[in-house]
């Protein structure tokens, strides 16, 4: 079994300018990997790269041993500020499922959809809301309305574009803590966050969008007080707790 | 308040007036107007696609007048400009502000076709009353037929497309990572709003069709969020305003668009105060973008 995500010398090209270049990695089955890096460093431009949204100008890229394609079911993506768009139209519910039958034309419906969407909403603990509209939750509540749709079609590969901002500190919590769960279920997990903290507890390593270049590093390399300086252009500290927990914060 | 009345117009006879053929095709094409409307809505409020209903009843309006400058039927201008005008819109701009911009840029120069073809006919101040304001008591058989046809096939093109357009109005970036094909189905649906206007314009005109595209639908939006009940809740909401307004027209001999904006007004207004407690800002899905269609 090959890895889910294998980039070779990979870059990207938007306009006239290379977003990045040197993008060499794998990521293996049931990691949960964030994509860090300042803004417009282009970390959604390597999500949307894997969805098949753009292709890469050199080098290979491959989802799951083929190249990145639209369409790809065993991807679930959760979009930066997805709720902009929903408005007050959408009960969560039928939000969700969309998820599964927002692909398939005609009028046939599926019995087996409704209780996916309700599973999905049990998941991310939003059943309470199931048939309140979208804009009538909190952020963080709709956030998870939003995994629970990436997750409605059971994926093997989850792309998460910035989850947790907005979400206080327990609701970010929360998050990764499923993010957590899934990837110990195998499901492979790729999370872009400005901020690497909430995630360490179950973080396998990171991507790294540095001077141009995309780079990954296991979560130990990655926790370095000078990259991370070097990345966010500000200083930052690692703090290493009695506990042996490991956190970092502006100095 | 008899002498009020008489001077308003009021007619003893007006049951016997509701009768009449030319009120039951008023009947007959204001009631197909109000299930398209219906239908559609659900789409129009959550595709935040008001300013494109609206402006493409101001784009249909040099075709009609033009029409009539060559010739043939005002509706078929109107519907031919209305469908080409949804195309160039939905080709026009990807993102909801360019969309604007492109609306408004189309709409203006419509505007002022219309008024220079106008201007060259000889007959057609007929023509630009009727496309502003309707005329719902002049539709004949011929037109109710159209009519009937195009709600049918709206009917059958959302029944293909409804899932996916419902996708890509509510998550654009998702629908297209899963392949759904996004820019197409923008398109689909402004060329079945041309449809629906098309229809919308021969019943209120230009300047009202609002009333009967947009606020049924809305209406329905405050009431619930299912799909199949805001269509149709949408669809009584617009038969009651097309069956009161007629009969109002017929009361009081005076033409019917007034009346029938003037009650789906009233059933919107009354919804709003209604169900303030359940929505806390008042228009929720116009705060951010009004012009995304
Ligand atoms: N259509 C485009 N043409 C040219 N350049 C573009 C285009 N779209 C985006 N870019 C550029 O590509 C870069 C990467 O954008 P991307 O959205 O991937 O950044 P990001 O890392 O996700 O940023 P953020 O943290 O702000 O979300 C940005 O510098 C942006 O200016
Ligand atoms: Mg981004």
């Amino acid at each position: 079994m090959t890895a889910p995500i294998e980039l070779r010398d990979a870059s990207v090209v938007l306009g006239d300018r290379t977003v990045w270049s040197h993008g060499t990695f794998e990521l293996p089955e049931g990691s949960l990997t964030a994509v860090i890096g300042p803004n417009g460093s282009g970390k959604t431009t390597l999500l949307k790269m894997l969805l098949g949204l753009l292709p890469p100008s050199s080098g290979s890229v491959q989802v799951f041993d083929a190249p990145p394609e639209r369409g790809n079911t065993r991807i679930g993506y959760v979009p930066q500020h997805y709720t902009d768009h929903v408005g007050n139209a959408v009960r969560c519910r039928d939000l969700v499922r969309l998820g599964v039958s927002g692909t398939r034309w005609g009028l046939r419906t599926r019995a087996s959809e409704r209780a996916d969407a309700d599973a999905a909403l049990a998941a991310v603990g939003a059943a309470d809301y199931a048939d309140r509209r979208l804009s009538q939750l909190s952020g963080g509540q709709q956030q998870r309305v939003a995994i629970a749709q990436a997750l409605v079609g059971r994926p093997d590969l989850l792309l998460l574009d910035e989850p947790l901002a907005n979400l206080d500190l327990r609701n970010q919590r929360e998050v990764v803590d499923l993010l957590g769960q899934l990837s110990a279920h195998g499901v492979t997990v790729m999370v872009v966050v400005h901020d690497l903290n909430p995630l360490l507890p179950h973080l396998d390593g990171a991507v790294y969008l540095l001077d141009g270049h995309a780079h990954y590093g296991p979560v130990a390399e990655v926790v370095d007080a000078e990259l991370l300086t070097h990345l966010y252009g500000t200083q930052v500290k690692v703090v290493r707790t009695a506990q042996g927990d490991l956190f970092t914060r502006g100095a | 308040m008899g002498g009020l009345l008489a001077s308003a117009g009021w007619q003893s006879n007006w049951a016997s007036v509701l009768g009449e053929s030319f009120m039951r095709n008023a009947f007959a094409a204001g009631a197909l107007v109000a299930v398209a409307a219906g239908l559609l809505g659900y789409f129009v409020v959550v595709r935040q696609g008001e300013f494109a209903a609206h402006a493409l009843g101001h784009i249909g309006f040099p075709g009609a007048t033009g029409a009539v400058l060559l010739g043939i039927s005002p509706l078929i201008g109107l519907g031919a400009f209305c469908v080409v005008g949804a195309v160039v819109i939905g080709l026009l701009g990807s993102r909801a502000n360019e969309r604007a911009t492109a609306t408004g840029t189309v709409l203006a120069l419509a505007t002022g076709l219309g008024i220079l073809f106008a201007s060259l006919a000889t007959r057609t101040t007929s023509t630009v009353t009727n496309v502003l304001f309707g005329n719902l008591l002049a539709v004949t058989t011929a037109q109710i037929l159209v009519f009937a046809g195009f709600t049918v096939l709206l009917a059958l093109v959302l029944a293909v497309v409804g899932r996916p357009l419902m996708l890509a109005s509510v998550a654009p970036e998702v629908a297209e990572a899963k392949g759904v094909p996004v820019r197409a189905l923008g398109i689909v649906f402004l060329v079945l709003m041309g449809l629906l206007v098309t229809m919308a314009v021969q019943a209120v005109g230009t300047l009202l069709l609002f009333a009967l595209v947009v606020t049924p639908p809305a209406t329905a939006l405050r009431l619930t969020a299912r799909p199949s009940r805001v269509a149709l809740t949408s669809i009584l909401i617009g038969l009651v305003a097309v069956g009161a307004g007629l009969t109002l027209s017929a009361m009081f001999n005076l033409p019917p668009s007034s009346f029938i904006v003037g009650v789906s007004f009233l059933v919107w207004a009354i919804t709003l105060a209604a169900t303030r407690s359940r929505f806390p800002s008042v228009e929720v899905a116009h705060d951010h973008d009004h012009h995304h269609c």
